[in-house]
């Protein structure tokens, strides 16, 4: 039997750009690049391993958000994922973490699922909790932020390392896994990936094909609200001397006068 | 005055130091009530009392340590639902962000994760974030159902504030998707003997600029000198030359010490966004052009090797 991996993908604001905020203190994705965020490269990477070592598996790549987000579904497609599912709707924008993860939960199921692979957390909002949360909806086991993971029949395993312990972990499938940056370098997609990524199915699924209501997601719809974004001022610039041999003895007087020591 | 549910992180009964700092913002918002789970719940009583907790909930069970995660949503869950708070507090760490998201679900709430500070508004706890690499600051509010916010480390000061902080068992039930996920080992990370890096009041990072895991010891002997934690840049980790348990960066940890001495680091964007909100920087780099001399407070352009032994003969000096 087949083995249905689905990959949650998020496009995102390039942060090496000049990231800011729209008039409705949404993220203005309009004045900077976007791209496939680089730790859910980490996602479609183990997704791939794992189907390699599958009898037989089909990888579907997953993202919501507008039109452009299809770059994002492209460049997973291209590493050598199967199929994509986007979800578009005019009404999503503003959605936060809390709606993001009904329209993904939605879009999962009917895709049909045995295993999820989440990135950590995007490069834009950095919560880390989407993968959670989801595996909270689907009512399944979450068996996250792994820095190895391997698929054994219908047994997830993985090492999960935390800030006092590393950890063995095990779940049945169906299963929500996350995985960091520490799981293994993503591939760069060949030419022959990029071609046939055109050639791959992205169906596209919008708010009524998943049943969910307009007011449950968007701005209006969002559990939180933000009152205000204000830019950090630039730092008043520092000191900064040349060392000629007396640097560390300098730095020290500083540390001194901070009371540092 | 209304109760604020405080989620309890704690090593056998060792209450971490950014639970603390929680119950001094907790305060501000209501009367701490503070939920201890597993091993050692008990023991963690008395310095939550100290600090301002006015009841402190315990529940131990062998499924707080067994399975992943969901067992400890449940206890939250539960105390949740034996209060009704007007706002649910957890420290940010991977784990507790997790426990937060889902218990806001399960309950229809909002969340907001990795705040800096926290206030009382009209219209209920107002978060402060740093966001984009820390290049801007938001101010937000959960607007539907009971707040859920995770707090970073080093957000407040610890203050003591006794209260009763009377010591109640709780009730949990596990649901049967509480055990979906086993925890079928754990290796405790060896202790450094340094302070925790998200907690320390100073951490010296090194980066590539250290050229190798040996060299690394010229970083640690600052450290020690300063009674700093040690941390390092992803370049740094993956080149295999310190842990990544010590990486400080988008992908690593997050820290806001008092003081950040980064050596070696250029400051590329992802490193960036785990220290920007550090109090006072200081950086030591051959690069004259680095990013990181943008954020500094003192910068030195050399050679690591000479300057940081240096200071820290200096600090060993001043130290007496």
């Amino acid at each position: 039997m087949s083995l249905r991996i689905v990959v949650c993908v998020k496009y995102v604001p390039d942060a090496t750009g000049d990231r800011h905020f729209a008039d409705d203190l949404t993220v203005d994705r309009d004045d900077v690049d976007g791209l496939l965020s680089e730790l859910d490269e980490y996602a479609v990477e183990q997704a791939l391993q794992i189907a390699d070592e599958a009898d037989d598996a089909e990888i579907t790549v997953l993202t919501v958000g507008p039109e452009d987000a299809k770059d994002a579904l492209r460049k997973a497609l291209s590493m050598g994922a199967d199929k994509a599912v986007h979800v578009e709707d005019d009404d999503l924008h503003g959605t936060d973490v809390i709606g993001t993860s009904l329209v993904l939960a939605k879009a999962i199921e009917k895709t049909g699922y045995d295993l999820v692979i989440c990135g950590m957390a995007s490069t834009d909002g950095v919560m880390g909790v989407l993968p959670a949360i989801l595996a909270e909806r689907l009512g399944v086991p979450q068996v996250t932020l792994l820095s190895e993971v391997s698929v054994d029949g219908t047994v997830v395993k993985g090492r999960r390392d935390g800030d006092t312990a590393s950890e063995e972990l095990e779940a049945s499938l169906p299963a929500v896994v996350s995985v960091t940056d520490q799981s293994g370098e993503a591939r760069y997609p060949s030419f022959k990936g990029i071609m046939a990524a055109k050639k791959k199915p992205v169906e596209s699924l919008d708010l009524e094909d998943l049943e969910i209501d307009a007011d449950e997601v968007g701005l209006e719809g969002s559990w939180t609200a933000v009152d205000s974004a204000t830019e950090r001022p630039a730092r008043t610039a520092g000191t900064i001397v040349k060392d000629e041999g007396e640097g560390g003895k300098q730095l020290a007087g500083f540390l001194a006068d901070q009371k540092f020591i | 005055m209304a109760e604020v549910l405080v989620f309890v992180d704690h090593v056998d009964g060792a209450v971490r130091k950014p639970t603390l700092e929680l119950l001094t913002l907790a305060r501000r918002i209501g009367e701490p009530v503070a939920l201890a789970v597993g091993a050692g719940a008990e023991a963690t009583a008395p310095v939550l009392a100290e600090h301002g907790a006015v009841k402190v909930l315990t529940a131990d069970a062998a499924e707080f340590a067994d399975y992943l995660v969901v067992p400890k949503v449940d206890a939250l869950q539960a105390a949740y639902e034996a209060l009704s708070p007007a706002a649910v507090l957890l420290p940010s760490s991977a784990e507790t962000k997790e426990i937060a998201a889902r218990l806001a679900v399960r309950i229809g709430s909002g969340i907001i994760t990795d705040a800096t500070d926290l206030e009382a508004g009209d219209e209920g706890p107002v978060a402060t974030q740093a966001v984009f690499a820390a290049a801007f600051t938001t101010k937000s509010r959960v607007s539907k159902g009971t707040p859920v916010i995770t707090v970073k480390p080093n957000s407040a000061p610890v203050e003591a504030a006794p209260a009763a902080g009377a010591v109640e068992a709780l009730a949990v039930t596990f649901g049967e998707k509480s055990t979906g996920t086993k925890v079928v080992s754990r290796t405790p990370r060896e202790s450094t003997g340094r302070p925790e890096l998200t907690e320390a009041a100073i951490v010296v990072s090194g980066g590539r600029g250290v050229n190798g895991a040996e060299n690394f010891a010229v970083i640690e002997a600052l450290a020690d000198s300063l009674g700093a934690a040690v941390g390092a840049s992803r370049a740094a980790v993956d080149a295999g030359w310190y842990p990544h348990s010590s990486q400080v960066g988008q992908t690593g940890k997050s820290v806001s010490p008092q003081l950040y001495i980064a050596s070696g680091i250029s400051g590329a964007i992802q490193h960036r966004a785990g220290m920007q909100t550090s109090k006072t920087i200081v950086a030591i780099n051959k690069d004259a052009e680095a990013p990181i001399f943008d954020l500094v407070d003192y910068g030195i352009v050399g050679d690591l090797f000479e300057v940081v032994p240096q200071l820290t003969d200096e600090v060993k000096a001043r130290k007496g």
